[in-house]
């Protein structure tokens, strides 16, 4: 594959003229940049997914196993008595256009087919021609064709360009949600052993090692070393994390991104001097130690599978409850699927903070605090001395996560956040955050190389806000409370906004965290020298 | 394509109705027999649609949150927007159906020159949308009078407010005025917006012109092509009381009359094997209808099922030596 080479401004160049034949009688064309590789047969396997297979994305042929169609439908058939959204949302769309424009891959390709709707009729169309009686009768009238490879082949290339960001379903006057259909049609793909490696590698790795990147728990260990030690150059204050410790307070589950690449490693050294400073009875796990979850770019059961761990180390160890790290997707399914899959956590307790006797009402239930919440309520309650001069030389903005904004609604709690640990924040223009924030391009599993092209197209109109802040108020840092964003802003700002760096909110925390005994700090948690403090060595 | 197809369709169905009313003096069929047929599909298919919704049940609490969470007391939740009780789902709710809350939020994204996203003011959609469903249930409302023997006060202080706007006699409905021009801006949209014209189908256009027909048709039988108001009446008062209709009474009104009645009767039955299904559908989304308290009460999932995990100590005897060395406690030596 020939290496992506386009520049910023080629690549803004978008063409949002649809092609003069209608979309049904458009054929797919898969594109260099825009797909991932196919997964490895082995990686499958290790998780017992079906149909596993040697196969390439722009091959001719995609060595179907035999009887495909009947799998397909017999699926559909069986999601569609699972799941009332999927039903509803095959059949009340009006197509009135709302979406259309919402969507960041439909903004940075101009793609129709990435148009929610028309990404929805995709397989809308094979639900009327094989499950409704007008679409069987009427045919094309109806709007309802046939499933061939082609139609198949359409389904992957365009279920794999959509990051179940839910903005489209903000907009859409019945909450249709694109994610919803996207899963389905994941499911569907993969029926057939139709993942992508950068989905299922990590999934493999997570199920037996415990996390995506398969660290293993020496590894995990050694890492976290290396932050310890930094943390001391930084501090003159050696801090003490436990791992698999029974009898911990509290377990602590993140995503495993954020112990092995940068800026990511930034804010777990964020975690670790807070709760140092805190002198929470806190434990680490090496089993558990992914808090994102692959599986749900999968199956529902895979992402039951990957998720059960959680519950059950925090079983094992004996804690009382279960506090979470910043990551987007980990909270869609900490929120809104854990407790359902895997709970009730009766062998819990009702999160209440040790350190300030705040209750958490709101996870009463699953047991479980977003560290965002748990920080919030440490600074509220005047617990952490903060001196946010040592980021005055940052201009910060907050990118919203689609999952914890759209999925969760936690908007204000890493604001708050922010605004105590930093002297200089500006907000995005209104349309591209909180509940109207658009995904960092490279979510559900797509934050691969091969596709850096659908990436950056898809990070163009987040990249864009940053910009316009950039411009007019010198924003020099993007904070954010997810893994992947992390991984992948980085990326989609180099490209677009030079300049720009990114952070978790809890690196932020850690640079101005006071801590008791403290050397004058002169590094911040990258070891750059911290603007005006260089001369006091 | 879609449009033209969809257009000829509705003419084919005014002439059916014509020339089986002015040439084959089929009133019979047309006023009684197609509307009772066009009823008992429309109940029926309703009913056996929303039943088919909620035969699939709601496996997990998947509500589009658009707004801040109920978390830490200080924080002030956006208690519409992101509902942590049945009451704030029911304002959602409501203000979904009766404001359609969600097209409002709509934008117009667009990309300037200088490679700039800009967001602009898109609210046309909405204001055509919720005129045109409002004029429809108002007009819908007015026909009442048709069906009850003393038209009730309610109705007749519908009818005064859409009339105060008196231009000659008849008076003129506001609805009237209202529907068609909603209905043909939404029509134009579909043909004019490059992006909505490539994503619609015929049977997006069929409803709208079957729409613009009955209310035409509608609009001429009362300002233009008189018919027989009082043997309307004595039909419609008829039919829901199940007496059968002498066909004196049948002959003594209008072919036009006729035309508006079958091509209702054609919407109703087409009604649930169409997208017009969303009237029911809107009701039953479930990122809309659900409470977001996914952390503070359990939501089963009635067919979740034990699922193979890889269990701590078949991780401990993949990783035990290595735990060991690492100094991380083990279950067993």
């Amino acid at each position: 594959m020939a290496k992506f080479t386009a520049k910023p401004d080629e690549l803004a160049k978008i063409d949002f003229r649809p092609p003069r034949t209608g979309w049904m009688d458009t054929p797919v064309e898969i594109k260099e940049h825009m797909f991932c590789h196919a997964a490895k047969p082995k990686e499958l396997e290790t998780v017992g997914f079906p149909n596993a297979h040697e196969w390439r994305p722009n091959d001719e042929d995609w060595k179907l196993p035999e009887n495909w169609e009947r799998t397909i439908l017999e699926g559909m058939k069986d999601l569609l008595g699972k799941y009332r959204s999927f039903r509803l949302f095959m059949d009340i769309c009006v197509r009135c256009g709302a979406c259309a424009d919402k969507c960041h891959f439909y903004i940075g390709t101009g793609d129709p087919k990435n148009m929610p709707v028309l990404r929805a009729e995709l397989m809308r169309s094979v639900y009327r021609g094989n499950f409704t009686l007008a679409g069987k009768i009427l045919r094309k009238i109806a709007g309802a064709r046939d499933l061939t490879v082609n139609v198949l082949k359409e389904w992957w290339y365009y279920f794999y360009q959509c990051t179940e960001c839910r903005r489209c379903s903000v907009f859409c006057p019945y909450g249709i949600d694109q994610a919803e259909i996207t899963m389905m049609g994941r499911e569907l793909t993969n029926l057939l052993g139709l993942n992508i490696g950068w989905i299922a590698g990590p999934v493999a790795a997570c199920y037996m090692k415990g996390n995506h990147l398969g660290l293993e728990p020496h590894t995990i260990t050694s890492s976290m070393e290396f932050f310890v030690d930094d943390i001391e150059t930084i501090t003159g204050i050696r801090v003490n994390p436990t791992f698999n410790r029974k009898g911990a307070e509290i377990l602590f589950v993140t995503p495993s991104g954020d112990l092995f690449a940068n800026p990511g490693t930034y804010t777990a050294m964020g975690y670790l001097m807070l709760f140092h400073e805190l002198g929470l009875d806190y434990t680490w796990s090496t089993y558990a130690s992914e808090g994102g979850n692959f599986g749900f770019f999968t199956t529902n059961e895979m992402a039951k599978r990957l998720n059960s761990k959680i519950y059950a180390e925090a079983k094992r160890l004996g804690v009382k409850w279960i506090l979470g790290g910043e990551c987007g997707h980990m909270w869609r399914i900490i929120h809104q699927y854990m407790d359902t899959w895997n709970g009730p956590a009766d062998f819990l307790e009702a999160p209440v903070s040790p350190i300030t006797g705040t209750r958490f009402d709101n996870a009463k239930a699953t047991r479980m605090v977003h560290i965002a919440e748990f920080t919030a309520d440490l600074i509220r309650h005047g617990k952490l001395k903060l001196d946010p001069s040592r980021n005055d030389h940052l201009k910060v903005t907050f990118h919203d996560s689609c999952n914890t904004s759209r999925g969760m609604g936690l908007l204000e709690e890493p604001r708050y956040i922010i605004k105590n640990a930093c002297n200089h924040f500006y907000e995005m223009p209104e349309d591209t955050i909180r509940e109207k924030t658009f995904c960092c391009g490279s979510g559900t599993g797509l934050n691969a190389s091969e596709n850096m092209e659908l990436r950056l197209r898809g990070g163009f109109p987040r990249a864009n806000a940053v910009k316009h802040v950039n411009e007019h108020h010198g924003v020099n840092m993007l904070a954010n409370v997810c893994a992947i964003d992390r991984a992948a802003l980085t990326t989609s700002m180099d490209y677009w906004v030079p300049g720009v760096s990114v952070c978790g909110v809890h690196e932020l925390v850690g640079n101005v965290l006071v801590m008791k005994g403290e050397k004058e700090r002169t590094q911040d948690l990258r070891l750059e020298p911290l603007p005006g403090k260089e001369g006091n060595e | 394509m879609g449009s033209i197809f969809a257009f000829f369709a509705v003419i084919a169905l005014v002439l059916i109705a014509f020339v089986g009313v002015s040439a084959g003096n089929m009133q019979y069929l047309f006023g009684v027999v197609i509307p009772y047929a066009a009823m008992i599909i429309f109940i029926t298919g309703f009913i056996f649609r929303v039943l088919k919704w909620g035969s699939s049940p709601v496996p997990f609490c998947i509500p589009t949150t658009c707004g801040q969470q109920k978390s830490l007391p200080w924080i002030k939740q956006n208690k519409i927007d992101n509902p942590s009780t049945t009451i704030g789902v029911v304002v959602r709710m409501a203000l979904e159906v009766l404001l359609f809350r969600s097209l409002f939020r709509n934008l117009k994204t667009q990309l300037s020159e200088g490679q700039r996203i800009v967001y602009g003011e898109a609210k046309w959609l909405w204001l055509a949308g919720l005129a045109f469903h409002w004029s429809f249930l108002i007009i819908l409302v007015r026909h009442l009078r048709f069906f009850i023997q003393k038209v009730p006060v309610p109705i007749q202080m519908i009818e005064g407010l859409d009339s105060f706007l008196q231009i000659g006699a008849p008076l003129l409905y506001i609805t009237d005025v209202v529907i068609l021009s909603a209905v043909t801006y939404l029509f134009l949209r579909r043909v004019f917006m490059p992006q909505v014209r490539y994503i619609s189908l015929p049977a997006d256009y069929f409803p709208l012109f079957l729409i613009l027909g009955i209310a035409a048709t509608g609009v001429l039988m009362r300002y233009f092509f008189k018919v027989n108001v009082t043997g309307v009446k004595e039909l419609a008062m008829g039919l829901v009381s199940f007496i059968n209709p002498d066909a004196k009474l049948l002959e003594g009104i209008g072919v036009i009359f006729y035309i508006h009645l079958f091509l209702i009767s054609i919407f109703f039955a087409y009604f649930p094997f169409s997208k017009l299904m969303h009237m029911g559908g809107v009701f039953m989304s479930p990122t809309r209808n659900m409470v977001n308290n996914s952390r503070m009460k359990r939501h089963i999932n009635p067919w979740n099922y034990p699922v193979k995990v890889h269990t701590y100590d078949e991780y401990e005897d993949d990783f035990r030596e290595k735990m060991k060395g690492a100094g991380i406690p083990v279950e067993r030596e």
